[in-house]
């Protein structure tokens, strides 16, 4: 019987999993996909908003504020990369500086500490690639980015080395209550606990009605991105957005952590909530919308194209409530959830103490987790040092972003575990430069096969029917 | 009857017209070698080919092998069958013989790659 | 830190080639940096025949033609150092590389040649619309799965790009089994080499479908289809052209890049054309004391005109080292647009100077002429010239001689 089971492996989940494990708990994490982070977790626009977006005491803005206040010590425990780059909205006319100065005040209500509106001059001295038509911008210098996936992973890590236990190809068909508490079943597995935490993203909906609670739905709304190359990533300092629009924030301009260029996102309802794909309009509009805000976008250096599915609520704000006891739904986690996931945790941790649920800290709390990117900012000593007594991190393995073997290895090798080549790609950015896996994927898939003990040919891209090969040679019917 | 036809027997990929009598190939233009002007008749009449493939080794990985000469078109998936059958063990060394007059013609299946 | 006079970065056979020369010139202390298990390069999963007709009068495999080279380098004694990666190369020269023996080391050399290769255009930078399910691979990943891992990618295959790679793997993938629906090529023409339209694709009645392009990816965890479209002459899809081929494989073989992130770092200007570094006759970059050769100066269709040119590198780089390699001008050679690029871009030394250039399209019955201002200097007939063909033309030292700057022209007749 677990105290808490988290439904749900992306960044909410893993927050809250990670928060919980401090304490004196038995803690379980289920997610019905082949590795954490595989929903809108790992195709979002990786920022720590500032906290001027979300409507006057809602709970968007108050959670955001605190999560984004939370966010860099939680990065430094956690060993994972964070950038407090500042964020940019920009306006190309009167009705724009309404609304950007609106949005100031809105941050200041709201606690966004350092928000102002500058003017042209010092815009372009700010960022001399933003539009020469931009004349004003809202500046919030609390702004700041992440990896989002990189965070997950890490929290999930770090709660599994506190105890806490991770479930993968779990998807929950039902949830039976009863004196005792919860059975949270799949098709061919159940577990108890006297807590559930619905952190289920686009399902949450789904897994609220099993327990009776239909007050609210949760639809998907898709977010298209093009990601450029490294070469790019200095184009703009800052995160750069446009005046919001009613479907969100608009565009953005961003670099990211590991110096990318990242633009997008779209925003589109659509009904289908494992619709994963891109579209040629939304591509095509994320490049007009970004050329718009920043001159000389580079297309031409494209790497990727993604999309994202939001998890709207129908409230219209997070959704986090006990509608039974032990119940507790984290719901219609939208944009700006990353931002608030810290801070998510840390309020679900407290409605939990409230409800009654004793939170003993434990004695070996491993409050931090090594950086897994460690080796690559190590100088030339440490890392002969390091490949002295491991050959394998001398051997480089992905030579766009120059990962070692050692490292592949390490990160195969430490909780949560990945399986599949996009498991190994989230964890150590082999496969996510240039050539896109082109030349160390078959390398990969000989690493995790002989890490899984697994034939070559059962390695997946990301779990199920995804194979990377279908068969030996020579074992063809012709 | 004349027939088109794109030489493959080197780069140069030159194209070919072939005049054919009664199934004989009479004349061939297009030509800029003797090669070529051959491969123009043996394609009317029975066309041959190369196969370059693998072979499988006894670790379990593969090694590249060719026939050392062309062989009926018409053999080539049966040719694919017979190699698909052998079994190398290593080191194997550039020109080694692995299948001897694949399917009854002269050709042999010869690997192309020294492996260890 | 170690210093070597010579070290070859890359040993496929640009590198090989290379070394070979500069041995040949007399160079013992050199060193070639190989980021694979052995020699070879991408000649080692190029299991085809095609190769080395000029060089040596017959058609090997690549791998048969790598060994040609790899021969003469363990004969030579060259030494060289394999699973062995160059992380940074610097303006002077200073090479810094990795391996599981040596850990992370330094070189200080005197000349460097660039022989690092390309690598291929990946579907990202097509931004191709749609899901992302396994099932897609550019043509070159699945070659090594198939041929160097022994393992077939897919059964049912839709290939982007009818350049030679694209067609090779159509006949590669339905001799291990598998069955390919159609190559698709966004121009109007195929990119490859007539001979290989000939036995990879009419021999096994694939179609090939010109100025037609994949729009539309579907599949939610492994390929089930793709969507294609006529493209117009913008290269644009026509909306009610569109139709759908189920599949479980696409394998892209949508353009080569020479791989020039370590030359970048150097400060090696590159051409914006080639994406290859900018080099003289002797192939020498802008950079003193660093040359290039074979696909990552430009993407050769032939190896044998890789080996040629990294042999005038290496030779070179030789002459470099002994002090000998001279310049008496600076010419710098031009194109009309018709002829895409020129490698050399320069020409520092007048004596007699091959010229290998590319044309933008398909044109019959043209004549290519260099000028020097009015004069002209140089001039060739061809019944045919295609973009996926080198061709050549060689410079006289006299005629070069007071010439201030070279324009290549073409006509079509």
């Amino acid at each position: 019987m677990y105290d808490i089971a988290v439904i749900g492996g992306g960044v909410v989940g893993a927050m809250i999993a990670r928060t919980l494990a401090r304490y004196d708990l038995k803690i379980c994490i289920l997610d019905k996909a082949h590795d954490v982070a595989m929903g809108a977790s790992s195709a979002n626009s990786a920022i720590v908003h500032a906290g001027f977006d979300a409507k006057e005491g809602s709970l968007k803005a108050k959670l955001n504020v605190r999560g984004s206040e939370m966010m860099a010590d939680i990065c430094r425990a956690l060993g994972v990369k964070y950038k407090n780059n500042g964020s940019l909205v920009i306006g190309f006319d009167e009705g724009d500086r309404k609304t950007v100065e609106e949005l100031c005040e809105r941050g200041r209500a709201n606690g966004v500490r350092g928000v102002r509106v500058i003017d042209q001059k010092e815009l372009r001295e700010m960022e001399p690639n933003i539009s020469k038509n931009a004349t004003c911008a809202l500046w919030a210098p609390t702004g700041s980015i992440v990896c989002p996936y990189e965070l997950t992973v890490a929290a999930v890590g770090n709660a599994m080395d506190n105890g806490a236990e991770l479930f993968l190809d779990f998807e929950v068909t039902d949830i039976k209550c009863d004196a005792t508490g919860y059975r949270v079943c799949s098709n061919n597995a159940q577990i108890c606990a006297k807590y559930i935490i619905n952190a289920a993203g686009l399902y949450s909906d789904a897994i609220a009605r099993m327990v009776g609670d239909d007050s609210f739905t949760v639809h998907p709304r898709r977010g298209e991105y093009i990601l450029l190359d490294k070469t790019c990533g200095a184009l703009v300092k800052s995160t750069v957005f446009r005046t919001p629009s009613k479907m969100g924030k608009g565009i953005l301009v961003s670099p990211t952590v590991d110096g990318n260029l990242l633009t997008g996102p779209t925003s589109f309802d659509i009904e289908d909530k494992t619709d994963r794909s891109t579209t040629a309009e939304g591509l095509s509009l994320v490049m007009k919308q970004a050329g718009e805000n920043v001159e000389g976008v580079p297309y031409g250096k494209s790497i990727t194209s993604f999309t994202g599915l939001r998890a709207v609520g129908s409230t219209g704000d997070f959704i986090i409530n006990m509608p039974r006891a032990g119940f507790v739904n984290v719901a219609g986690i939208e944009s700006p959830g990353l931002s608030a996931s810290p801070a998510i945790a840390e309020y679900v941790t407290e409605m939990l103490r409230e409800s009654g649920l004793a939170l003993a800290e434990k004695a070996d709390y491993i409050p931090t987790r090594a950086p897994l990117h460690a080796f690559r900012e190590m100088s030339i000593e440490e890392k002969n040092e390091v490949i002295k007594k491991d050959p394998a991190y001398g051997h480089i393995v992905c030579r766009c972003e120059g990962v070692s073997e050692g490292e592949i290895l390490a990160a195969i090798r430490q909780n949560p575990r990945p399986r599949d080549l996009d498991g190994v790609k989230r964890r150590t950015r082999a496969q996510m430069g240039r050539c896109q896996g082109g030349f160390c994927s078959p390398y990969i898939v000989e690493l995790l096969a002989n890490e899984m003990n697994v034939p070559y040919e059962r390695v997946t891209k990301f779990g199920g029917d995804s194979l990377i090969n279908v068969a030996k040679t020579k074992e063809v019917a012709r | 009857m004349k027939r088109n036809l794109t030489c493959i027997v080197c780069p140069m990929g030159c194209p070919m017209v072939a005049e054919l009598e009664d199934g004989k190939v009479v004349a061939v233009t297009g030509n800029t070698c003797p090669r070529g002007k051959q491969y123009a008749i043996d394609e009317c009449t029975n066309p041959m080919r190369t196969v370059t493939s693998t072979v499988r080794t006894a670790c379990g990985g593969v090694v590249a092998v060719k026939t050392d000469r062309v062989i009926p078109k018409a053999l080539v998936f049966e040719a694919m069958r017979e190699i698909d059958r052998a079994c190398v063990t290593l080191p194997v060394r550039i020109g080694d013989v692995v299948i001897e007059k694949l399917l009854g013609t002269d050709a042999n299946v010869v690997i192309t790659a020294n492996l260890e | 830190m170690k210093q070597i006079d010579l070290v070859i970065v890359g040993g496929g056979p640009a590198g090989m080639s290379a070394a070979i020369a500069a041995y040949d010139s007399g160079v013992r202390d050199l060193l070639i940096l190989e980021r694979d298990s052995r020699l070879g390069g991408i000649l080692q999963q190029c299991i085809h025949n095609g190769f080395g007709l000029h060089r040596f009068g017959e058609e090997l495999t690549g791998p048969e033609y790598a060994w040609r080279y790899e021969q003469q380098v363990l004969e030579k004694k060259i030494p060289v150092l394999s699973d062995t990666m160059v992380l940074e190369i610097t303006s002077d020269r200073v090479i810094t590389a990795t391996n599981s023996t040596d850990g992370v080391f330094r070189i200080k050399a005197k000349a460097i040649v660039l022989a690092m290769g390309c690598r291929e255009r990946a579907r990202g930078a097509l931004n191709i619309a749609g899901t992302r399910p396994a099932g897609i691979y550019s043509a070159g990943t699945a070659q090594k799965y198939v041929n160097m891992k022994g393992y077939l990618p897919g059964k049912d295959v839709v290939i982007l790009g009818s350049g030679d790679i694209g067609l090779i793997m159509a006949r590669r993938m339905t001799l291990e089994g598998a069955r390919v629906h159609a190559v698709c090529e966004l121009m109007p023409y195929s990119g490859g080499l007539a001979r290989n339209i000939e036995q990879c694709l009419n021999d096994f009645d694939i179609p090939l479908k010109l100025s037609h392009t994949v729009v539309e990816i579907h599949g939610k965890e492994r390929l089930e289809g793709v969507t294609i479209a006529r493209v117009d002459e913008n290269r644009r899809p026509i909306a009610d052209t569109r139709e759908y081929i189920p599949c479980d494989t696409l394998l892209l073989s949508v353009g080569l890049i020479p791989e020039n992130e370590l030359s970048l770092g150097a400060s090696v200007p590159l051409d914006r054309v080639t994406n290859g570094a900018v080099v003289d006759q002797d192939r020498q970059t802008a950079v003193e004391g660093i040359f290039a050769a074979g696909n990552v100066l430009h993407v050769h269709d032939l190896v044998d005109f890789v080996s040629e040119e990294a042999e005038i590198a290496g030779k070179s780089a030789a002459a470099y080292i002994r002090g000998e390699l001279k310049s008496d001008c600076e010419l710098p050679l031009a194109t009309d647009g018709k002829i895409r690029y020129t490698v050399p871009q320069r020409i520092t030394r007048g004596e007699d100077v091959k010229v290998y250039f590319r044309v933008a399209d398909i044109y019959r019955n043209v004549r290519i002429t260099v000028r020097d201002g009015e004069r002209v200097i140089a001039q060739k007939k061809k019944a045919r010239v295609a973009p996926g063909e080198m061709e050549t033309l060689t410079l006289r030292a006299d005629a070069l001689a007071d010439a201030k700057e070279l324009f290549f022209s073409l006509e079509v007749q």
